[in-house]
Order: C-alpha cells, then structure tokens, then sequence
C-alpha cells in the first residue's frame, strides 16, 4: 500500500507579493494535529490552570497519544468524553457539564484557571462552550475563574490551538493607565529558561517593564494598554495579535528569535523602539553572540550544503528555514507552513533566500512525491511520516520536538541547531 | 459525559485502522476533520512500522463544513482508488464525521469504484476500539469470504491433502500479536496441520475470499476474531477452536482440540518438556512464589489466560481480576469466582487503581497504566496486555502463547519480584540517604519528572559534592537557573561546569559561568 503512484498535482499555484520568495498554495489531505495538542505544554506554563476538552474519545486518545508519559503525573488537562446520552438534548449536555466540572474542582482545589476547550464534535453540535464557561465562572467565582477557546481540528492547526488560548486571555489583562510609561509585552509561551534569558537580556538593555503572556500564574496577567508594545515569541499568533491590538497595544515587527541572527534582530526591534544606545545593545548582545557563534561552529560544518524540506506542522517553519539557510548555510527544497501570515512573517520572508519555494497548506500525496523526487538531505516533518520516509531511505527530523525543546534565544542556538544535525550524524555513525 | 485522562481503549475507528493496516492492499477512506491523522503516529512510532497505515483522511475543516464535505469524501475516496488501486476499501467517519451525517457507504457507492466497497457503521459514541476491529473484520470476512454453500453441506476433506485451518485474529498495533502468530503457526505445523489463511494480519482481500476452503479456524483474539469466525461456522460451517493459548495448561487444551477437530495425534508435540515453565516453577528458587498476592487487569483475552497461569502454574494467589473490555465481563466474573474474588469491569483508570491499593497486592499484571500506578505504589509489576507504549513492541522475539510464550512469562513476571527482593534488600543494608535519593529505581516513583504536577515530594536535592581543596561556589542565581535544567541531564551540566570553573580557577559560578561551560562543551 502507498505505493509511490505519480499523481498529477491538483494544487492551484498562486505567488503572492513576497519579495523574491514563490509562495504556493494547496490544499487536499493534511497531516497535521489538531490545535488540542497546544494543551501539553501549555498546561506547563500557567501553573495553575486546567484544560478541561469538550469531545469525544478521539480526542482523549489524541491528547493521550501526544503527551506520552505525561499523562501518567497528575497532568493539568483531561477530557469530557461526550457520549450518547449527551447527543440526545442540549439542555442535558449542560447539566452535565457542570458536574463534571464539579468533580473536577473538587478533586483540583489548586486550580485557579479552568479552560474549557472546544474540539470538533463539541462544535459541529454547536455546543455553546463561551456561554457555558460564563456561567460555570459565575458559580465558582471567585475561586475559579473559567474562559473558553477552541482547540478543534476543524478551526485549528496545532501551534493555533496556543493561539487560540492566548487570545482568550487577552480580554482579561488588566487595563494599564491611560499615562502609564511604554511597557514591553512578549507574547507567546516560551520555556522558562528561555523566558528568564530573555528577561535579563531585557533588563541589561534598560527595557522595562517587561511582562509575558502566557504569565506563569493565572492571576499574574500582564497590564495591556495603548502605551503596550509588544513582541511575538512565535510565528502562530495571529489572533492573539488581533486581540492585542483591539486592547490598543502596538506590534514591534521583527523575525522570531530562532537563531543567533533572529535573536539580535528580534531584541533589536524592542531595543529601537526604547532607543537603546546602539553601544549599549551590541556590549549587551556580545556575550551572547560569542556563545552562539561557538555553539553553532561544529554543525555549521556538518549542516552546510545540506538541503532541507519542511513538512507543514507548526509555523515555525519558515523562522526555522531563514535560520537553517542563513546561520548554517543549508538549502531549502521546500517549505511547507500549515498557515503563512503574510504581516508577522513579513520579515522573516525578506530574509529567505531568493526563489525558496514556500508551501502554504498541503496535499499530503502530492507533497510526498514532491520530496521523494527532490531527495532532500534532511525532512522535517510529524511522526506519522517520519519513520515511513526513513525506511524510503531519506533522513528526517520530527518536528514536534522543536516545540517541547527550548529553542529560542543565543544559549539555545547550538541545540537548535544540534536537533538538524544529530539525524544526519546517525547516520554516518550507523555501519548496519 | 465522562471525565477522562486516559483511555484504554480508542475510539472504534481506530479499530478499522489496526485491520486496515494489518491487511495488504486494502485502503481505507475514513471521513475526518484536520488532526486525525495523529493515529498514524501510534503505527509508526509505537509499532514501529515502516510504512504509512493505508488511510486517506478527508481532514475536511471548518470552511468545508455544509455540503461541501460529501464532495470532499468522494473526491478523496476516488484519488485514494486512482493512487492506491487497492483490491478492496473500507470507507467510515470518525466521530465528528458521524455527526455531520455524509453517508460515506453512499458516496462511494456512487462513485461505482470497480472493487468491492465495504461500508462501516462505527458508532464512536457507544462503542470503542477493539470493538471497531472486531466489527470491521467481520463486515469484510461477510463481504469478502465469497457465497456460502448450502447449509449442511458436508466438509469432506480430500484424500491425502493436510488439515487445512485459518488463524484469525491478529492485528497490527496487537499486543505481541506477531510473535504469537509465528508461535502458534509453528505448532500448528509440527501437528501436521497446514495454514490456510492468516488474517488480517498480512492477509487481502483475495486471502479472505479464500477463508472457506479450510477446515476449522482458529481464534487467536476473541475480542478481534470471535463475530467473524461464529459468522463461519454458520454459513460454511467451519468449527472453531477459541481456547487461547496463552500458558501450559491453555496450550496443551488448545493443541488437544486442535488435533481433535484435525483428526491426528497431539501426543508427539505434547511429549516431553515443551516448556521450561514447569520445571522452573517445581525448582526449589520458585517456593518464595507460593501465594504472592497478584493483581489482574487487562483485556479479557489476557488478564483471563493470566489468571490460570497466575494461580495454577506459578502458585500465586489471585487476590484482583478485571478487565476494559465490557463485551467478555461475563467471563472474567466467572473466572473471578472460582478465586473467590469480584471482578472489577470498568474503563476508569481511578478505579482500578483504587482496587489495587485496596487489595495490596505484592505484584501487579496490567496494562501500560497499571505500570505507571505501580509504579506509584512502589509495587512490582509486569505489561500482560494492550495498551502498552514503544518498549513493549520488542526487537526480539517474545512470544505470549505456545510454549515459548509460557518461557516469556515465567521470566517476564518473575524479573520484577526478584528485582523487587533486590531492592528490599539495598535499602535494608544500605540506608544511605543519598544513595535512595539519586539512584532512580525503576520501581519505586521516586524520581519525578519537573513535568508532572506540583507534588508535596521535594525536588531531588541536588547536593554540592566536589574535591576536597578545590571550593567552587554556585552563586544562588546560577544555582536556580540550574534547577530549570531536566532533572535527567542536570548532573551532568553540574559536573561541567564545576569542572568548568576549576579548570579557570573560577571560585564563583554564576549564571554566565554556566552558560560559558555550556558553549565550552557544546555536545
């Protein structure tokens, strides 16, 4: 089965106006996870919030199947497993709701944020979760504070499932004062360690204040208001952008700290903005770039001249392919990104090399012909594929760890760049 | 609606996909929004498989919902046939799918494809996984095996030609399910006995079509296997065998009747030792066994199979029995019986881990759950059925049925009490703190991953042990940056960067010293 068969591509070609970068659409069979998968590592981040999914066994087995040996701790996210009894009348589905949400206080009383989260079955019966959040808020306030996003397949792909849930919160951000001094938002959640890097990076520079969404306690929320500058962490937040800017908040365009290069120019774009003396930032940034210098030297060796294809998963991809080209020297046969926001990414386009083919969406078929006719050294892609491709004999590097491991950020660089090239040492180290 | 964190069982659809992708050249087209596609994660990453299931996914999304969704299933359904050109399809919805109410049987029947076209009817809000499979091989063996003969039409088997059986019932992502079916062809060879047809695993839709030339079939997985072999009995009038040969008794019956529906003489396989559990568990090492109190959950197929082997050939005392699987609770609570127990029949993890520590068990036989809730209570235990995780998908062969099988488990439910005594007997002698602390057991749920919850057990102290002479301090700052390093590779960055320090004669490392040391040794 899945045999190689040739199949014309029914792809629809279109370039938008992206400097010298060809940008193509497709559609068809998509090989990506649902936005319910953002619940596993955020429900690291904010510490004391649940994420409670409205779905079916399908989804409980996904979340189960994506966090592994997670799931075996006390997680913080478990799913409401709709049946057939809920499916008779929506009135019912409510009640029960309800108790569940009850039982699960009662045995979580550290729980101060409850996500109630929305998945394909629960929409497609139109089952109204921001109602239901509303009301549930009401009866547990104010221990419990409950908001509502959807993590569904048919509305999100993976890293929007994040999305998703930071423009829930954005709403409730406290109101800053109208004469409060310029403060600096970084939105997008980031591992802790990278988060604290960022934060002193921030502090030498003079920048302040300096806040995070997602905050790492639910009644932590960053102040937001007309005087909010703030930078996007990750290439996936197109509608907490959107909610950011309707609370009057203003973006600070820059590519995405992946990378020695990314980092200076995503720190660059805040420190301009607070008209950070320029001696200043390059004395503030050196020690940094010495580092990742260092750490990238030995894969930059490796990694040069190799040519990359990027399966579409989370968004990072095009950031990750700016970063792989530029700072390690690799082609790039193909792009693919689930999603292009032609705004956040603008920079990071700019910065692609000049005819890089980048594929919006997919037509899983079509694009795995395209890659076993290219050949590439190294494909990035899920899990689903990963092993198959390798035993067609192409290396691949699965791609879900790139949102698990900290990546971002100068100390960060080297392991970044480690994750390309350990699949490609393997496999010189391999004689059997 | 059930609260859940984990489940052991799928949804149905994921049943199909175990058939699917066991079988050649059938594919499935399965109606599904965007992300369902995770379950072929679990056939490639857990099982190992080298090759894509055999699925397309209509991965519709929201934009698509109305009627454009039954445009998307034909269209996806026609590629899949251009592309694939298998011998037979399955088409079906998954959960949301089966809301949205697109006929997938419909559709393709319209598209008038020139290979049969199995419709499923997966109704993934009452029924789960193993059901799916059981359902799925069983709507393909009516549809594939060919017209019956007339009921009562004698079965003579030609002159000088071997019996002939089927084996139905394994799967892929089936626990063990590959070494049990080279396990037990093998016996079946020895006997005299030829096979006819295996399925689904590595059978097509042609093999089915041959399933009614054999004389009996045998039921390796009744939870798979048994509707689709009780189907063959009545309409051509095969016998079949269900007696699961998982244990020296169980085998031994099963070879009995085997070789009665075959009409030959079971007494040469039977003769002799063919299994070492026997004699391992009369040899003297084995007494410490007798009447160790051991607890059961699993499928059906084999927490029952446990149980005997449990109680009769290794001595325990079976003071917990229980399954997921709903559809056989009327004979788990048989078996329970006869050891004086109530079964417990439930798919609530939070029960079965509270009948464990109600009934304080010294070895525990589960699932890959069971393992984990062991591991909590600091109890031995051992995997005896799905679901289990990559490591119990094994490079080596180990079998659970036959005789080899019973080798496997005597040395797999044996292991963790020996390491069990190992271990009371290191911390009876050595009662030093650290020690305890660092060593992770892999019994004992000491050391806990910075992933899980908060829990009141303290972070593992890390402590400070350096050369005497050589004083190298971590400023408190490059101490907690320290700490938010994974528990599993912080003694090493430790290590590094205290050696790190001396070899500069740093006397204080701070957060800079730590990231230095990092680039210093990059890896």
């Amino acid at each position: 089965m899945n045999a190689h068969a040739p199949v014309p591509s029914a792809a629809t070609p279109s370039t938008a106006g992206c400097g010298e970068v060809a940008i193509r659409q497709e559609r068809g069979q998509r090989a990506v996870f649902c936005g319910l998968t953002g619940i596993v590592w955020l429900h690291r981040k904010i510490q004391d919030a649940f994420f409670l999914v409205v779905g079916s066994r399908t989804c409980a087995h996904l979340i189960q199947s994506a966090a592994g040996v997670m799931i075996f701790a006390e997680p913080r996210f478990a799913t409401a497993i709709i049946d057939e009894r809920d499916l008779a009348g929506l009135a019912d589905m409510n009640d029960e709701l309800d108790r569940v949400v009850g039982r699960l206080i009662e045995r979580r009383p550290d729980i101060r944020l409850l996500f109630l989260v929305g998945s394909c079955p629960s929409e497609v019966i139109k089952l109204d979760l921001g109602r239901a959040a509303a009301r549930l808020s009401r009866n547990l306030a104010p221990a419990v504070r409950v908001l509502s996003y959807s993590g569904s397949g048919i509305e999100t792909t993976f890293t929007q499932g994040e999305d998703a849930c930071l423009a829930a919160l954005v709403p409730e951000m406290p109101r800053a004062a109208a004469d409060a001094p310029p403060a600096l938002l970084v939105a997008g959640a980031l591992a802790d360690v990278v988060e604290d890097q960022f934060a002193r990076l921030f502090a030498e520079l003079g920048i302040a204040p300096v806040r995070f969404l997602p905050a790492r306690r639910a009644g932590a929320l960053p102040e937001i208001g007309p005087n909010t500058r703030y930078l996007l962490a990750q290439p996936f937040l197109a509608d907490t952008a959107r909610a950011l800017e309707a609370r009057g908040a203003t973006r600070l365009p820059a590519p995405f700290p992946l990378g020695a290069e990314g980092t200076t120019r995503w720190l660059q774009a805040a420190a301009e903005a607070w008209h950070v003396d320029p001696a200043r930032f390059a004395a503030v940034t050196a020690p940094g770039l010495r580092r990742a210098e260092q750490a990238l030297g030995p894969h930059r060796e490796r990694l040069s001249g190799k040519r990359v294809f990027f399966f579409p998963d989370s968004q990072l991809e095009v950031p990750l392919a700016r970063f792989l080209a530029r700072e390690l020297g690799m082609g790039l046969t193909e792009v693919g990104t689930p999603y292009l926001h032609r705004g956040h990414l603008a920079e990071e386009l700019a910065l692609l090399p000049a005819g890089t083919q980048v594929v919006e969406g997919q037509s899983l078929d079509d694009q795995m012909d395209r890659a076993r006719a290219a050949q590439p050294d190294l494909s990035v892609c899920g899990l689903g594929l990963a092993n198959p491709l390798e035993a067609e004999g192409l290396a691949t590097k699965w791609s879900i760890e790139l949102l698990f491991t900290p990546i971002q950020g100068y100390d960060q660089a080297g392991d970044l760049a480690e994750l390309f090239a350990r699949p490609l040492l393997r496999r010189t180290r391999l004689e059997v | 609606m059930q609260l859940t964190v984990w489940t052991y069982e799928g949804p149905p659809h994921i049943g199909a996909m175990r058939i699917a992708t066991a079988m050649e050249s059938l594919h499935y087209v399965l109606h599904a929004p965007q992300g369902d596609t995770y379950a072929d994660l679990l056939f490639t990453m857990i099982e190992r498989r080298a090759k894509r299931p055999p699925v397309t996914y209509t991965t519709f999304q929201a934009r698509d919902l109305g009627s454009d969704t039954a445009e998307i299933f034909k269209r996806a359904a026609a590629e899949a046939y251009a592309r694939f050109r298998p011998q037979a399809m399955i088409v079906g919805a998954s959960c949301t799918a089966e809301l949205i109410q697109d006929d997938p049987g419909g559709l393709a029947r319209a598209l008038d494809l020139p290979i049969p076209v199995v419709p499923l009817e997966l109704p993934a809000y009452q029924k789960k996984e193993n059901w799916g499979a059981s359902e799925t091989f069983y709507r393909l063996v009516r549809a594939l095996a060919g017209p019956a003969p007339a009921p009562g039409t004698p079965r003579p088997r030609p002159e000088g030609r071997r019996p002939l059986c089927n084996i139905l019932g394994p799967t892929a992502l089936g626990f063990r399910h590959r070494d049990d079916l080279s396990e037990i062809t093998g016996l079946l060879g020895r006997l005299g006995i030829d096979v006819n047809v295996t399925a689904p695993l590595g059978a097509s839709p042609a093999d089915l079509g041959r399933l009614g030339e054999a004389d009996f079939n045998v039921v390796l997985y009744p939870e798979i296997a048994r509707a689709a072999a009780q189907y063959l009995q009545k309409a051509f009038g095969q016998p079949m065998v269900e007696t699961v040969p998982i244990g020296v008794g169980a085998t031994t019956r099963f070879i009995e009747e085997v070789a009665g529906l075959a009409g030959i003489d079971p007494g040469p396989v039977l003769a002799g030792a063919p299994s070492r559990l026997p004699w391992y568990s009369r040899s003297v090492d084995s007494t410490y066994l007798t009447g160790k109190r051991v607890f059961i959950f699993g499928d059906a197929t084999h927490a029952l199979a446990a149980a005997r082997i449990a109680a009769t050939e290794l001595g325990f005392r079976v003071v917990g029995l229980g399954t997921y699987s709903r559809e056989f609770a009327r004979e788990i609570r048989a078996e329970a019986a006869l050891h004086g127990i109530e079964a417990l029949v439930t798919d609530d993890y939070l029960d079965v881990e509270a009948a464990i520590q109600a009934a304080q068990p010294e070895l525990v036989l589960g699932t890959q759950m069971e393992r984990h809730v062991a591991k909590r209570l600091g109890l031995p235990c051992a995997v005896i059925s799905a679901p289990v995780h990559v490591q119990d998908f094994p490079a080596r062969t180990s079998p659970q049925m036959g005789f080899e099988g019973a080798n496997v488990l005597f040395d797999t439910w044996v292991h963790p009490l020996m390491m069990g005594l190992e271990e009371h007997l290191l911390g009876m002698f050595r009662e030093d703190r650290e020690f305890s602390d660092a060593a992770p057991s892999h019994l004992g749920g000491k050391p806990r991953a910075e992933a899980e919850a908060p829990a009141p057990t303290p972070e593992p102290v890390t402590t400070v042990t350096l050369a005497p002479g050589l004083a190298v301090a971590w400023a408190a700052e490059a101490e907690k940056e320290l700490r938010k390093i994974p528990f599993f590779v912080r003694g090493k960055a430790r290590t590094n960067t205290e050696r790190f320090a001396r070899e500069r004669a740093l006397p204080l490392i701070t957060i800079e010293t730590l990231y230095d040391a990092k680039a210093h040794f990059g890896r």
